[in-house]
């Protein structure tokens, strides 16, 4: 394992054909996805495949008390019923159930026994030898519950809440208070305070969850399962089931979508590998969308601000508590207040996180966990805290600009926020804005204004890569990182292409499978700096080994150089000294009688550099709505979104990531919320027709603009990650302008016309 | 989804005489409501009879009255962009594009439109009891999450809402509904064509056993001059209202000589109130006279909690639509519906 | 509680049988297909699961999604929404249809250029959708794009970039 401290010999940009870093290079699986060739979990047509379908829980709590098979299992066609009754006796310790990202607590196990503990739990799977005899059979399944009375509802749980533990990794539980809060802002020129509250939302990825498990004649199974990460599936299934790493493959080659969803390994995937070893038949599983809401959500929370000025527009206190709903069998986290401790300078601060236990699944990451959830709530009392104290929203924020990370009293790696607001806000045209609510107004259109902000941990994980250069002149790289929309594809291509001077065509990169090297989960904004950063690795390890055998060749213009003294660009090893001094790298294995290169190395944080250090990409957002007047619909009609996160490896798909992250915003602030009724414990809009989502005529004007910004300690590229920061501040923004449209505060989420009567 | 056996009619008659000897069998056109309620076995027949076969009932063409007849099978997409209905019932069109979605009306028919069932969370949902699905289980949305839900008309045993929007407009045009029996064909103004739950929410309308809609006719009256369809949702396409008017307006200078309101998304069926409209008849159109209407109409209404809020919606977007369809002069281009989405 | 679904006659021994299939033939990117389905199978399953034309994709199976978009007669439906049985004697076209990998459609070509996509997911029932938006010929502005592009959700947000690709092609056809 090579450990990359100095920066990485890189070609200027531009200077070289094979200088793709930082290009708008489209999608090289592109053509796969817009022919439909790409292949989904679900999409593994495997001979003699049977088919499985879930029946769900319909009530909340209780036990299980008659499963009436008999008369399904006599169907044509149906193959076999598996519930508590007739499962296995599987791992014995529920900490096999364990995978790398769950909270503390006990993991849910699928069809372990009678109990009910959350409503819509899977409770039996039903398999016949096509789809529509499953779905037919699983209807006509009776099942006996008694039932149990539960708590779904957090608001009647304001006084249970209490701090959690810190089981799940990431989690870092708020600093203890600073300063003098109480007093500081019972001495405050102007004070706010307000409760700030989200419903659940659910990931709700296009493609639904599914495994197709196809058993081998051997005994060994292969599951394409929809996940961010194959090894975490890998690890779970192999515990439980007793296999061998060897025994079971996990295989994702295109996942439609994750946004959290898939970090765990989800039940269908323990449903279908139960179902395929025990009757040693491929099986596909497939939820169904209502299902969809079967498992983890971001949860519901609550949060509380207050917050104080001083004379000159300096925060003198911010007190921000939040509480959020979790299951009673794990205990969920993220970190919701932390942020509000480092966004702005302020010397005291008061941050309170407590969670309270719910017959409900536990919640899940969803796209910026927490910090979407904390932003939209401090940016909006910061908002507040600007209109009390007579200040311009922007100008305020800039007032109380974090020199360092009060959290960690660490300077940042970098920091370019500032660059944002100015750049963002020029783009927008700011200055324009007339500051009193209800000032602009076009017919029956009140026109409002509103920014926000967002800060996001960069982080790296240990990753590997392998590479194999042929005489041919094609490079393959594997690692087994995830492709969910994110662009790992191609910005895995580009890094590998330009490390070794070669053209695109001639790299292929491929992914998402356990017999490749491990990659970390897909998720926490990490997967380029992880993976890109042991592609680099592996890369430059194989053009190490080039250069030693170009060396070897007859006449070598390279005898005597290191690897230091060359650089790798346009099919070439050139002369750092002289260019024109070059062996073309598609004659090296040729002429050395080599078949392949085959190298495989990894790459990890560098602590030492990173300890000193606190590591954030940041954003600034502005927003125009329309509201109508005397209706209260929202329309999102303009949007700048400013990002300062490191180096952007590609322009074109790191736009995209923020677009989308906008859309998530937009989405999360007019319209996204599962609605439970308590009487039942169930969720009611659980379908894509209830559960609202933009479409496309609800999505205008969106800009991105990306803030220049180098960052040496971070990782070896420079990269801090794109996937989550754009939705920070994004919900914020819009309820910030729709105040500024109408003078309305709304302080709960979504903003349905309702709120605006 | 259950077990079937399908086929495909080929005459009228015979497939009237099939459904009403099957009292488990059921017509199929586009299927985009009957097949979705299939999936989630809230509908369970055991014999479908599709209907696309029967070319006769796809079709647009003049009726003896001076109207225009739309037959049953046409679809929802077919009649909204039909030159006759863009010009002569401009409301229409505007109103079923403001409905569903492209590939829907692509597949949705008219007569498949005005038998839609709601789309109360409840109804679809197995695990919870209600009246409408199962008769004497209860009404969960009564007490429960009723957002979509009526605020006029409705019962102690059902607060469900009647989703089209289709049939908003046709209410206010004041469609007949021509259908085809086992005793003969006969005709419904649209008015009797739904009906209030009452004490049988089970039935959403008034056709008979075994009774097939062969066309609707439109009376000559399109009101093409004056009208609108406003619709309120909650994201901008792709939603079904939250409440939605149909409003047609005939006009001398500023006053009126004829008004049609007809509401969607807050009842049973399409709301209209005759006597309300009647009030407006040669007044001057104004905000002051809109809202008195508006008041008039919205008289008797009454929330259940999440769908409070309705009540002044509703008052307020008849106002809106009122306004809108007075102001407008200029005859409506193909692609107005996007004038509906405030 | 008891979860008793569909079956109402009440723990009852034996349950109506499955359907049995019949030969339905479909005619699909211009070949006819023989296939045994029973009729209960949907357009969208057939695509799918019988006739491994996994291009068509599956967002909801309720019509709420538009991922499973393809052109029947020209014209765009949700396949999840129909029978295999109602679509015989149909020219039925699925993103296989318009266009190979190496051999792209100008929508095709148009969704890679503006990155009109992420996961892809939604991609082929966008692209089919949009075939059908041009075979209308309704939509020429912007605001007319999106909202006849309404009927496909893209939960990974790309609808910026769908705008733009299909803006282009509707564009060149016009001016052609
Ligand atoms: C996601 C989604 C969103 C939607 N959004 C909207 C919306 O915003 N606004 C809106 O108005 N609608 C909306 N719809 C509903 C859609 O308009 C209806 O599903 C459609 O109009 C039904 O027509 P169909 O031909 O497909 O009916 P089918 O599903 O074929 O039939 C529905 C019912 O009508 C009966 N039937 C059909 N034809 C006849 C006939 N000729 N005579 C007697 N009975 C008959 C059938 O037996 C069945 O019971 C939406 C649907 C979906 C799935
Ligand atoms: S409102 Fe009607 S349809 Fe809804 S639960 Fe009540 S009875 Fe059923
Ligand atoms: S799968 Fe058909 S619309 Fe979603
Ligand atoms: S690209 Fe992922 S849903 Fe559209």
């Amino acid at each position: 394992m090579s450990d990359l401290t100095t920066t990485p010999r890189l070609v200027e940009a531009g200077t070289s054909n094979t200088s793709y870093i930082g290009k708008p290079t489209s999608r090289v699986e592109g053509p796969a996805k817009v022919t439909g060739t790409a292949k989904y979990s679900a999409e593994f047509n495997v001979p003699g495949l049977l088919y499985g379908y879930v029946v769900t829980s319909p009530i909340t709590k209780g036990r299980i008390t008659k499963i009436n098979s008999a008369p399904v299992l006599a169907l044509e066609g149906v193959v076999q019923i598996f519930s508590h009754e007739n499962v296995p006796s599987l791992a014995w310790f529920d900490r096999n159930y364990k995978d790398d990202v769950a909270p503390g607590g006990s993991p849910f196990r699928p069809l372990h026994d009678a109990e009910i503990k959350f409503n819509m739990q899977p409770v039996a799977l039903v398999v016949a030898d096509s789809f529509e005899v499953a779905r037919y059979a699983a209807s006509v399944l009776e099942i006996e519950y008694e039932q149990e009375k539960f708590d779904t509802n957090i608001d009647l749980k304001r006084d249970e809440g209490h701090k959690p533990g810190s089981g799940k990794t990431g989690f870092m539980p708020p600093p203890p208070p600073r300063g003098n809060p109480n007093d500081a802002l019972k001495n405050a020129t102007h004070r706010i305070e307000g409760e700030y509250i989200h419903g659940a939302q659910h990931h709700n990825p296009m493609e639904m969850f599914a495994t197709t498990v196809e058993y081998h004649q051997d005994g060994k199974i292969t599951a394409y399962d929809k996940t961010q990460g194959v090894y975490n599936v890998q690890q779970y299934i192999t515990k439980i089931f007793g296999l061998s790493k060897d025994e079971a493959r996990v295989v994702n080659h295109y996942m439609g979508g994750g946004f959290g969803s898939g970090l765990r390994p989800q039940y269908q995937v323990f449903l279908a590998v139960l179902a395929a070893l025990e009757l040693k038949q491929s099986v596909r599983v497939s939820l169904t969308r209502q299902q969809m809401f079967s498992f983890g959500h971001r949860p519901h929370t609550l949060q509380y601000l207050k917050m104080g000025t001083n004379p000159d527009g300096t925060l003198a206190a911010l007190h921000h508590h939040a509480l959020h709903e979790t299951s009673k069998f794990e205990e969920y986290t993220e970190n919701v207040v932390n942020w509000s401790g480092m966004l702005y300078q302020c010397e005291n601060v008061n941050l309170g996180y407590q969670v309270a236990e719910l017959d409900v699944y536990t919640p899940l990451d969803m796209r910026a966990p927490g910090a979407a959830t904390g932003s939209f709530a401090l940016e909006v009392a910061m908002d507040e805290m600007a209109y009390a104290a007579g200040l311009d929203p922007l100008d305020f924020r800039i007032r109380n600009y974090a020199e360092q990370d009060q959290n960690m009293k660490k300077p940042f790696s970098s920091k370019k926020l500032r660059e944002c607001y100015h750049e963002g806000a020029a783009k927008f045209g700011w200055d324009k804005r007339t500051p009193e609510p209800r000032s602009m107004r076009e017919g029956n259109q009140l026109i409002g204004w509103g920014m926000a902000g967002g800060v996001w941990d960069a982080s790296m994980q240990k990753a590997a890569a392998k590479a194999i250069f042929t005489a041919d002149g094609k490079l393959e790289v594997l690692s087994a990182a995830g492709e969910n929309g994110t662009g790992t594809y191609t910005i895995m291509t580009q890094i590998a292409a330009e490390t070794l001077g070669l053209p695109l065509e001639a790299v292929t990169f491929k992914l998402g499978d356990t017999n490749m090297p491990e990659a970390p989960l897909q998720g926490g904004s990490w997967t380029a700096a992880s993976v890109g950063s042991a592609v680099k690795n592996v890369c430059t390890e194989v053009g190490e080994k080039l250069l030693k055998l170009a060396q070897k060749m007859k006449g070598s213009p390279l005898k005597g150089a290191s690897i230091d003294d060359v650089h790798f660009a346009d099919g070439q090893i050139r002369l750092n000294t002289n260019p024109s001094e070059a062996v073309v790298i598609r004659d090296i294995l040729p002429a050395s009688g080599e078949e392949k290169l085959e190298v495989e190395s990894s790459a990890m944080p560098n602590m030492i550099k990173q300890q000193p250090y606190s590591m954030h990409s940041h954003n600034a957002v502005f927003v125009e709505v329309k509201v109508d007047e005397d209706l209260g619909t929202v329309h999102v009609t303009r949007v700048v979104n400013a990002v300062a996160a490191g180096r952007i490896l590609n322009t074109k798909t790191a736009r995209s990531q923020v677009l989308g992250s906008v859309v998530w915003g937009i989405s999360m602030a007019l319209m996204e919320e599962t609605v439970m009724d308590h009487t039942f414990g169930r969720y009611m809009n659980h379908n894509y027709a209830e559960y609202h989502v933009p479409v496309n005529a609800d999505i205008h004007d969106i800009d991105v603009v990306f803030v220049e910004e180098e960052d040496d300690k971070v990782n070896p590229l420079g990269v801090k990650g794109i996937g989550e920061v754009g939705m920070l501040g994004v919900a914020a923004a819009i309820t910030n302008a729709v105040y500024h449209a109408t003078g309305k505060r709304v302080r709960e989420l979504p903003i349905y016309m309702d709120k605006l009567l | 989804m259950n077990s079937f056996t399908y086929t495909n009619a080929t005459a009228v008659d015979a497939a009237v005489r099939e459904k009403s000897t099957n009292t488990k069998a059921a017509f199929v056109a586009g299927g985009t409501n009957l097949l979705d309620l299939m999936k989630e076995n809230v509908e369970r027949p055991t014999r479908l009879i599709g209907l696309n076969k029967l070319a006769d009932l796809a079709t647009i063409e003049d009726n003896p009255e001076g109207g225009l007849r739309l037959g049953a099978l046409a679809t929802n997409a077919d009649t909204a962009w039909h030159p006759e209905v863009e010009k002569r019932y401009p409301l229409l069109s505007q109103t079923i594009l403001a409905g569903a979605s492209p590939q829907l009306r692509n597949m949705a028919t008219n007569g498949g439109n005005l038998m839609q069932r709601t789309r109360c969370y409840y109804f679809y949902d197995l695990a919870t009891p209600c009246n409408k699905r199962e008769p004497g289980s209860g009404c969960s949305a009564l007490n429960g999450f009723n957002r979509i839900h009526a605020i006029l008309g409705a019962s102690e045993h059902c607060i469900a809402t009647y989703p089209s929007d289709m049939a908003v407009a046709l209410a206010a045009l004041e469609a007949t509904v021509r259908v085809s029996g086992p005793h003969g064909e006969r005709t419904i103004p649209f008015a009797d064509f739904h009906r209030l739950p009452g004490d049988q929410p089970e039935r959403d309308n008034t056709l008979e056993t075994g009774e097939l809609i062969t066309a609707l006719d439109l009376p000559a009256k399109g009101f093409e001059k004056n009208f609108t369809y406003l619709k309120l949702r909650d994201r901008t396409s792709y939603a079904f209202a939250v409440v939605s008017v149909a409003v047609g307006l005939e006009l001398e200078g500023n006053v009126i000589k004829e008004a049609r309101i007809a509401l969607g998304g807050v009842a049973h069926k399409p709301w209209r109130v005759i006597a309300v409209e009647e009030t407006l008849r040669g007044v001057t159109a104004t905000e002051d006279n809109f809202r008195e209407a508006a008041t008039a109409l919205l008289r008797d209404a009454q929330g259940y909690g999440s769908n409070n809020f309705k009540i002044e919606l509703a008052k307020r977007a008849i106002v809106r639509a009122l306004k809108q369809a007075t102001e407008m002069n200029q005859p409506l281009d193909a692609n107005a519906f996007l004038n509906s989405n405030p | 509680m008891i979860q008793q679904p569909t079956n109402t006659s009440g723990g009852a021994t034996s349950l109506p049988a499955p359907p049995s299939a019949g030969s339905v033939t479909l005619t699909i990117n211009g070949v006819q297909r023989h296939m045994q389905l029973a009729p209960w199978t949907t357009l969208l399953d057939a695509l799918r699961e019988y006739a491994d034309l996994t291009g068509t994709k599956k967002g909801c199976d309720h019509g709420q999604c538009g991922s499973c978009t393809v052109l029947v007669n020209g014209k765009r439906i949700n396949s999840c929404l129909t029978l295999a049985v109602m679509q015989e004697g149909n020219e039925i076209t699925t993103i296989e249809g318009l266009g190979q990998p190496e051999n792209l459609s100008p929508l095709q070509q148009a969704f890679i250029d503006h990155d009109a996509f992420q996961c892809g997911y939604c991609t082929p029932g966008q692209i089919c959708s949009a075939q059908g938006l041009i075979n209308e010929g309704r939509a020429h502005t912007e605001d007319e794009i999106r909202e006849l592009m309404s009927g496909n959700i893209c939960r990974c947000g790309a609808y910026v970039g769908i705008l733009a690709a299909v803006k282009e092609v509707v564009d060149k056809q016009s001016s052609k």
